[in-house]
C-alpha cells in the first residue's frame, strides 16, 4: 500500500494518527477545579544493557487552558521524555512508565487503551519537534503531508484536505502557500520547514501544543519569527502551550510559568517573573548566573561546578547536592520535598527560603 | 627563503594574522562525465581583517554566512579562490612543505562537536599526543607522555585519565580534550569554530572561563566563531559581523554592541532573547522578514537590501564598502549607516 509507510512515519512525528476516520470529539469542558492537563508523580525508567536509568523521578506539573508553561532543563533532565509520555510516543521498551498519572480533562491517559489515546493525539494534544528536516518525510510534498492528517483523521476528501492545507500554510505565514503545496521539505529553509511542522500540528485544532525545542536549530532572526508566530497562534487559537527548552532567553519572552527540571525532577516551579528575580533553588540560581548577557560585557562567568549526574547512579538525598554551593549534611541524607513558598511557587531544596532571600551571593 | 635572524619580538596588540580580500567560491557543476560549471556558491566573498596578538576576535553571523568556511581557509583546509593571509608576515597560502608545517604548528583549531571530532578508538593520550607524531620536533619522544599529562592538567582534567577513551567523558570534558589537543604544539593562534554551542548552559560557562584563563596564561590569540551573540560579547575584544560572505561591520565589542550602525547588526542584536521577563514588552525589536538569500545568487549591490527596511535604489546598484562611517568611526558596510535610538539595549 502506497500510503502506508509515510503515514506511520508522520504518526510518530507530528502527532497525527492514521487509522479510520474519527468523529470529532465533543469539546468537554475542564471539570470544576481541575486542570486541563496534569502530570502526577510520573516515574519513567529506561532499561538498557548497562543498567536501569531513572529518567523521570516523580514529575508533577499542570497546564491550564490558554497558558504557556515552560519546562526548562539541560540535556538528560527528562524534559522531553515527560512530553513524550504525555503524547504516548515513548519507545517502550526501552522506556518503562513505572507509576504516575497523566490526566487530560480529568481522564487518566495512561489508563486508556491505545485506541482511546489515538483520539487524543493530534485532536487534543499535538506536538512539534526541534528538527523539522528529520520530522518531515523527505519523499512526499509538504501539502500532501499536511493534508494526510485531515484525510485520515477528519475524513476529508482530497480536495478539501488540499484547500485546508493551503489555509493552514497561510495561517503559519508561509508566503505563496498555494504554489508551495507541491514542494518537498528540502526545498524549504529551516524556518519555513518549522512552519510546515507547526501547520501539521494545528491541523486538527488541538487544545494543547507541546513545542519541544522548536527554535534550537534556527538562527536568531528566524528564531524570533517562529517564537512570535507561536505566541500569536496560541493567543488566536486559544491553545495552551508547553514549551520545552534549555534557553533561558526564549523562556523569559513567552512563558507564564516555568518548571525547572534536574535529574528527572522538577526542582523549582514559579511564575516567570519571580523565578528570574528571586530564584529559590540553587540550580536555577546557578543557571541564571552562568549565562553570558548580551546587555553587558561581563567579567568571569560564575559556573555550576561539576557535571550533571549519571541517571544510572543518581546521588543520594538531593540529586543536586554534589554541585551545590549551599550543601549541608541533610542534603546528602534526605531527599528534599517541594517546599511551598507562596504564590504557587515550589522549590525542592532544604534551604529554599535562604536561597531565595540570598540575592547578593 | 630567508628565515628571520632573531625571533620576532612578541608585542601584545600588534597584528599577528592579517587577512586581505579573501575569497572562496565553490563551483556548482552539472553533468556527470562532462562536468561544466554553471555557477558558484560565494561562501566567502572578499573578507579582510587582522587579528592582534593576545586578543579575541569574534566572528558572528547566521548559518550560511561563510564563517566556518573562513575558519577552514585560515587553517588551509580549503584553498582560497583569491586573497592573501599572512601569519606573522608569512604568506599562509604560498607556503609549501616545511614552511607550511611550521605555520600550521602555530595555528590550531577547536571544533564545534566534541562527539565527532575525537576518534572513539583512540585513547585520550593518543588523541592529545597525535600532533607530536606530525611535528616530532615539538616534543622529544621521551617527554611526550609527561607533556600530555601537563596538557590534561592545564585544561582541568585529571592526568590519570590519559588511558581513557572519549566515550568515558561528558560533552564538556570532551571539549576540554579538544582544547588540549589544540594547545599541544604551543600555537599562538587558535581558531575556535563554535566551541561551546554544543554544550549545556552550565557546562558552557566552564569552557568559556577555561578559554579565557588559557589566553591569559599563554598569551593566545583567538578567532572565536559563534552564532551566540551573548557568548561573543562576553569573550571577545573585537567583533566582525558577517552576512552572505562579507564582513558588514567590524569594531570593538563596545562599538558593535552599543553603537552598531549597520541595520543587519542592529536587527541581529535585537533578535537575541534577553533572559529577563521584565523586558518582555520592550517594543525596541526589529523583526527581519524572510530568510537569508542563497550565497549562490546574492542580491546585487548591498547583499542585505532584500531584508533591509532602509533599502533605497542606491542599495541595489552600489555595493557599499566596509569603511568608517559618519555615524561612528568603525567600519560598516551600509550607505545609510546610523546609530539606533536608543543606542543600546541596556
Amino acid at each position: 500500500m502506497r500510503g502506508n509507510r509515510p503515514t506511520r512515519g508522520s504518526e510518530r512525528k507530528a502527532g497525527a494518527v492514521s487509522q479510520s476516520a474519527v468523529q470529532p470529539t465533543p469539546a468537554s469542558p475542564t471539570p470544576e477545579g481541575g486542570h486541563l492537563l496534569e502530570v502526577r508523580d510520573l516515574h519513567v525508567e529506561f532499561r538498557t544493557g548497562e543498567g536501569v536509568a531513572k529518567v523521570i523521578n516523580g514529575v508533577s506539573y499542570h497546564l491550564d487552558a490558554g497558558e504557556t508553561l515552560a519546562v526548562l532543563g539541560e540535556s538528560g533532565s527528562g524534559k522531553s521524555v515527560t512530553a513524550q509520555a504525555i503524547m504516548g510516543i515513548l519507545d517502550t521498551p526501552p522506556a518503562v512508565i513505572r507509576s504516575g498519572q497523566i490526566r487530560y480533562q480529568g481522564r487518566d491517559l495512561l489508563a486508556q487503551s491505545e485506541e482511546q489515546r489515538r483520539q487524543v493525539r493530534g485532536t487534543e494534544i499535538a506536538m512539534i519537534f526541534q528538527d523539522a528536516l528529520s520530522a518531515l518525510n523527505p519523499t512526499f510534498p509538504v501539502g500532501w503531508q499536511i493534508g494526510e492528517t485531515l484525510r485520515q483523521r477528519a475524513g476529508m476528501s482530497r480536495g478539501d484536505a488540499r484547500r485546508r492545507a493551503i489555509e493552514l500554510m497561510e495561517l503559519v505565514k508561509i508566503p505563496a502557500a498555494a504554489s508551495r503545496l507541491g514542494d518537498y521539505p528540502h526545498q524549504f529553509s529551516g524556518g519555513m520547514r518549522q512552519r510546515v511542522m507547526i501547520a501539521m500540528a494545528l491541523a486538527l485544532n488541538p487544545k494543547v501544543l507541546i513545542a519541544d525545542e522548536p527554535t534550537t536549530a534556527l538562527d536568531v532572526t528566524v528564531q524570533a519569527q517562529i517564537m512570535d508566530l507561536l505566541s500569536d497562534l496560541r493567543r488566536d487559537l486559544r491553545m495552551a502551550m508547553i514549551l520545552i527548552t534549555h534557553d533561558l532567553g526564549v523562556v523569559a519572552g513567552v512563558a507564564d510559568r516555568i518548571a525547572v527540571m534536574y535529574a528527572g525532577r522538577i526542582v523549582e516551579h514559579a511564575d516567570v517573573r519571580s523565578l528570574y528575580k528571586t530564584p529559590a533553588h540553587p540550580y536555577t540560581k546557578g543557571l541564571l548566573e552562568s549565562i553570558p548577557r548580551l546587555d553587558f560585557h561581563g567579567q568571569q562567568l560564575s559556573t555550576i561546578r561539576g557535571l550533571p549526574p549519571n541517571l544510572m547512579r543518581i546521588p543520594s538525598g538531593c540529586p543536586f547536592h554534589p554541585r551545590c554551593p549551599y550543601v549541608q549534611q541533610v542534603c546528602v541524607d534526605v531527599v528534599p520535598h517541594d517546599l511551598v513558598l507562596g504564590d504557587g511557587r515550589t522549590s525542592a531544596c532544604h534551604f529554599a527560603q535562604e536561597v531565595r532571600d540570598d540575592r547578593a551571593r | 627563503m630567508t628565515a628571520p635572524a632573531s625571533p620576532p619580538k612578541k608585542v601584545r596588540g600588534e597584528p599577528i594574522l592579517a587577512v586581505e580580500n579573501l575569497v572562496k567560491h565553490f563551483p556548482i557543476t552539472r553533468g556527470v562525465v562532462f562536468q561544466r560549471q554553471i555557477g558558484a556558491v560565494r561562501a566567502v566573498d572578499g573578507v579582510s581583517f587582522d587579528l592582534r596578538r593576545g586578543e579575541t576576535l569574534g566572528i558572528v553571523g547566521e548559518s550560511g554566512c561563510g564563517k566556518s568556511t573562513l575558519a577552514r581557509l585560515l587553517m588551509r583546509l580549503e584553498i582560497p579562490t583569491s586573497g592573501v593571509a599572512t601569519l606573522e608576515g608569512r604568506d599562509l597560502f604560498a607556503a609549501r612543505g616545511g614552511e607550511l608545517r611550521r605555520l600550521r604548528r602555530n595555528m590550531q583549531m577547536v571544533l564545534q562537536d566534541p562527539y565527532t571530532s575525537l576518534n572513539p578508538r583512540m585513547t585520550v593520550g593518543d588523541i592529545i599526543g597525535e600532533p607530536f607524531e606530525i611535528h616530532p620536533e615539538a616534543a622529544p619522544r621521551g617527554s611526550r607522555q609527561r607533556r600530555v599529562q601537563e596538557l590534561l592538567d592545564m585544561v582541568g582534567l585529571s592526568p590519570e585519565h590519559i588511558n581513557r577513551y572519549p566515550h568515558q567523558f561528558s560533552g564538556g570534558q570532551r571539549q576540554r580534550i579538544g582544547i588540549a589537543r589544540a594547545l599541544a604544539l604551543r600555537p599562538e593562534v587558535i581558531v575556535c569554530d563554535e566551541p561551546v554551542s554544543a554544550l549545556d548552559v552550565s557546562i558552557q560557562a566552564q569552557v568559556i572561563n577555561l578559554l579565557e584563563q588559557l589566553q591569559d596564561e599563554l598569551g593566545l590569540s583567538y578567532i572565536f566563531i559563534a552564532h551566540d551573540l551573548s557568548v561573543v560579547r562576553h569573550i571577545c575584544d573585537r567583533v566582525a559581523v558577517m552576512y552572505l560572505g562579507r564582513i558588514v561591520e567590524l569594531g570593538t565589542e563596545e562599538e558593535i554592541y552599543q553603537r552598531a550602525t549597520h541595520p543587519y547588526t542592529q536587527a541581529l542584536l535585537s533578535a537575541v532573547p534577553v533572559p529577563d521577563p521584565e523586558q518582555r514588552d520592550n517594543q525596541n525589536m526589529i523583526r527581519l522578514i524572510g530568510d537569508v538569500p542563497s550565497p549562490a545568487n546574492p542580491p546585487s549591490g548591498c547583499r542585505f537590501r532584500t531584508r533591509c527596511w532602509k533599502a533605497q535604489d542606491v542599495c541595489a546598484t552600489q555595493d557599499p564598502d566596509t569603511v568608517p562611517r559618519a555615524a561612528d568611526p568603525h567600519p560598516s558596510a551600509c550607505h545609510f549607516a546610523e546609530l539606533r535610538e536608543p543606542a543600546s539595549p541596556s
